[in-house]
């Protein structure tokens, strides 16, 4: 099962490698992970986008939970939540053909950006559900992929 | 002008600062080893007289030797080390203080600030390597951080499960200068060790235990760390339920207890494996379920109820499911099953039919042993020293065959006197955690059993027993082999014994004279009693006792790795 698991972290030097030393050294799942300031200016929110049985989520939760830096953990997908991520797609300008370019900038999900060497940059803010859908449609003419990974909130 | 100057505080560089922040905690006992990092940290310890200094002979025997102090008292052990090779020789010891959740804090130099990051001479970065193996660490940065740093690392290794704190020390933090003032409490936020106990799990295990047919109490190390001995004890004999004891818990109920099933797991008894198996209600307190203790997890326990009292939820529920998880200090949580069963006079079930069937299980003797003429059998030379110490001494050990046949023949009645790397398994444990333990303890007997292999791994620290006096008896039980290995490649490895054949002894009765202390060969099972007295009695004196023994014997019972607790090896 795929689980989101928000955590607040002190703005400790450090606290970054605990949790993901946490990850690797007792070998837990990491699909993605992401880091910004949060509403507290001396502690950041990470989401972690993990995977396993409900056993491993809970022994992740308990091991965040006892490291120093971390303030606060919840494990999100349990209840009602909103999930997104952003995705840019580069796309060399040859591979797209007008009718393909106004399905692009029809679609209210993503903007289309133009670079100065001609290349088209595709941006993409979705959940990862839908995220994975779009590049799968524009696989082949993709020449980079860029994701942020997923941040999520709690919505009930 | 001269008001003015007299109006400020005064200043105290970074290494004076360490200095009171030690004092101020009650610190007496430092165990280290300079180097260029800590000199400022050295030269004030020089000019005080709080503060005792102990010299190793190298940094992985001043964390043993912590340890075995925190582990014989109630007090912290604390560790000084320089930056580079200090640190790294620290690591093993670290790693093994918090596999064995011991409280100790390990003060590491480092280079100067504005040279970390440069690989600087003796440079390592000590946090980044250290972060897997401690409960905390920290890096001081600032010399206004000191005080509140250190009185945090004392706070986060003694507190809910106790564990190693390192912290890093860049060296031009011990010159800098501030005011000091020793913080009298601190908070973290991210760091609440005293847990709410929840009532509710509380009376679902005191319905469960009050009907309760085979019931199994499993205690280990979180007993003593919680001084709980004397409640989970109170508790046991009111409800008559057997106690069985991880390695790490070994004292925490009385070894000579009738109602004592022995030590449990990989060489554990038969009635304690076979108990544990049969159980309907297994009551874990301060205990892991470490995969030495559970064996086979799909066929562990597999009718049995589990309540797990544990003060670090994390290890609930970690390798077996908990039905009932008590998650609190253990000291509390007996005391709230203690007020809900026996103040209330409430009665258990009656137990007769499950006591005769560990009586019938204890029948199989699973320790026993059969001490010939002619050689002196390992396990006879513990049971010797057992009776003729009374129970009584200290006795730390390292880690092999002769660890376990300390733990099976050695009855411990009180807690902390059995000192031991159970966790992370460090041969060359003993010898510095025995000196740690005789400071906690000085006018008590410290004995270290240990095999020819493990002593030679800390060996050196002869040298700091004749330093400083420490009359430790050594009880080396040499059987030419790394007993332990040689086992596994009799059993597993159709006794093809590679590399575990130890060759080039040297004589240790000669090697101990040589540092000034006494050495006793004794090859003769008629000598063993003898030996051992006479060793007791030089009382201001370390001795070494080699005991010739048996290369041939074999820690019984043995469950082979992966195998079920009632598929045990018994002979
Ligand atoms: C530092 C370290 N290295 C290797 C091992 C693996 N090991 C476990 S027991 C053992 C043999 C110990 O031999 P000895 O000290 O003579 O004790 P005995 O088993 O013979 O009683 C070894 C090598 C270990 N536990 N620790």
């Amino acid at each position: 099962m795929r689980h989101i698991i928000s955590v607040l972290l002190e703005n400790e030097s450090g606290a970054l490698s605990r949790v993901a030393g946490l990850f690797s050294a007792r070998s837990f799942n990491i699909e993605s992970l992401s880091v910004a300031p949060s509403e507290d200016p001396s502690a950041s929110r990470m989401t972690i986008v993990t995977s396993g049985d409900d056993n491993v989520i809970e022994q992740i939760v308990k091991q965040l939970d006892k490291l120093l830096d971390v303030i606060e953990v919840s494990e999100i997908t349990s209840n009602e939540h909103i999930e997104r991520e952003i995705a840019f797609v580069k796309i060399e300008n040859k591979s797209i053909d007008e009718s393909m370019m106004e399905d692009l900038s029809k679609n209210e999900f993503l903007k289309v950006h133009k670079t100065k060497n001609n290349e088209i940059i595709i941006e993409c803010v979705d959940s990862p559900k839908k995220i994975n859908d779009f590049l799968r449609s524009i696989d082949k003419i993709a020449v980079k992929i860029v994701r942020s990974g997923s941040v999520g909130v709690n919505s009930n | 002008m001269k008001q003015n100057i007299d109006n400020k505080q005064e200043l105290f560089t970074g290494a004076e600062i360490f200095v009171k922040c030690l004092e101020a905690e009650g610190i007496d006992l430092v165990f280290g080893y300079p180097g260029g990092a800590v000199l400022h940290i050295y030269d004030e310890l020089h000019k005080q007289n709080s503060v005792t200094h102990i010299l190793v002979r190298h940094e992985q025997g001043a964390v043993h030797a912590a340890e075995g102090f925190a582990k014989s008292s109630n007090k912290p052990g604390v560790v000084l080390v320089t930056s580079g090779p200090g640190a790294t020789n620290a690591i093993t010891g670290i790693a093994d203080a918090y596999m064995d959740s011991v409280p100790i804090v390990v003060f590491t130099g480092q280079v100067r600030t504005a040279l970390i990051g440069n690989d600087a001479f003796q440079e390592v970065d000590t946090v980044g390597i250290t972060r897997p193996c401690v409960k905390h660490n920290f890096m001081i940065t600032d010399v206004k951080d000191m005080a509140n740093t250190i009185k945090k690392a004392f706070y986060v290794a003694s507190t809910g499960r106790p564990g190693p704190v390192v912290v890093d020390i860049p060296k031009d933090i011990t010159e800098d200068k501030c005011e000091f003032v020793y913080p009298e409490k601190v908070s973290m936020r991210s760091y609440n060790p005293s847990v709410q106990i929840n009532d509710k799990d509380i009376d679902l295990a005191v319905e469960k235990i009050l009907k309760a047919k085979k019931p199994v109490i499993y205690a280990g190390g979180g007993v003593i760390n919680s001084n709980a001995s004397d409640e989970l004890t109170k508790l046991a004999k009111y409800l008559n339920f057997p106690v069985t004891n991880t390695l790490m818990g070994l004292g925490c109920f009385p070894g000579s207890d009738p109602q004592f099933l022995q030590m449990l797991g990989m060489h554990g008894s038969y009635e304690a494996n076979m108990a544990m198996h049969d159980c309907d209600l297994l009551i874990a307190v301060g205990a892991r379920f470490d995969d030495r203790i559970t064996g086979r997890l799909d066929k562990f326990s597999p009718n049995a109820t589990v309540v797990h009292i544990d003060v670090d939820p994390s290890s609930i529920s970690k390798n077996i499911k908990a039905h009932i998880p008590i998650n609190g200090d253990v000291k509390d949580c007996i005391n709230k099953i203690i007020k809900k069963t026996m103040d209330k006079k409430l009665k258990p079930m009656n137990l007769d039919s499950w006591w005769e069937q560990i009586n019938e299980w204890r029948k199989k003797d699973s320790f026993k042993y059969i001490q010939e003429k002619d050689i002196i059998k390992p396990q006879y030379v513990v049971d010797r020293l057992y009776e003729i110490t009374k129970g009584d001494a200290f006795i730390t050990s390292d880690v092999g065959q002769h660890q376990m046949w300390a733990a099976q023949l050695y009855k411990f009645n009180k807690p902390k006197r059995w000192i031991n790397s159970g966790g992370l398994g460090t041969m060359g444990f003993g010898l510095p955690s025995a000196m740690g333990v005789q400071f906690a303890n000085p006018d008590s007997l410290v004995c270290c059993i240990t095999g020819e292999a493990s002593i030679q791994m800390c060996i050196q620290e002869l040298s700091t027993c004749l330093q400083y006096g420490l009359p430790i008896k050594i009880i080396n039980l040499n059987n030419r082999y790394m007993g332990m290995v040689r086992q596994w490649q009799e059993f597993f490895y159709e006794k093809r014994y590679a590399m575990s054949y130890m060759d080039a002894l040297p004589d240790f009765v000669k090697l101990t004279e040589s540092y000034g202390h006494v050495g006793y060969k004794v090859e003769n099972p008629n000598d063993v009693d003898s030996a051992i007295i006479e060793a007791i009695n030089k009382k201001d004196k370390l001795v070494f006792l080699d005991f010739i023994t048996d290369p041939n014997e074999n820690v019984f019972p043995m469950i082979a790795t992966g195998a079920a607790h009632n598929k045990m090896i018994l002979s």
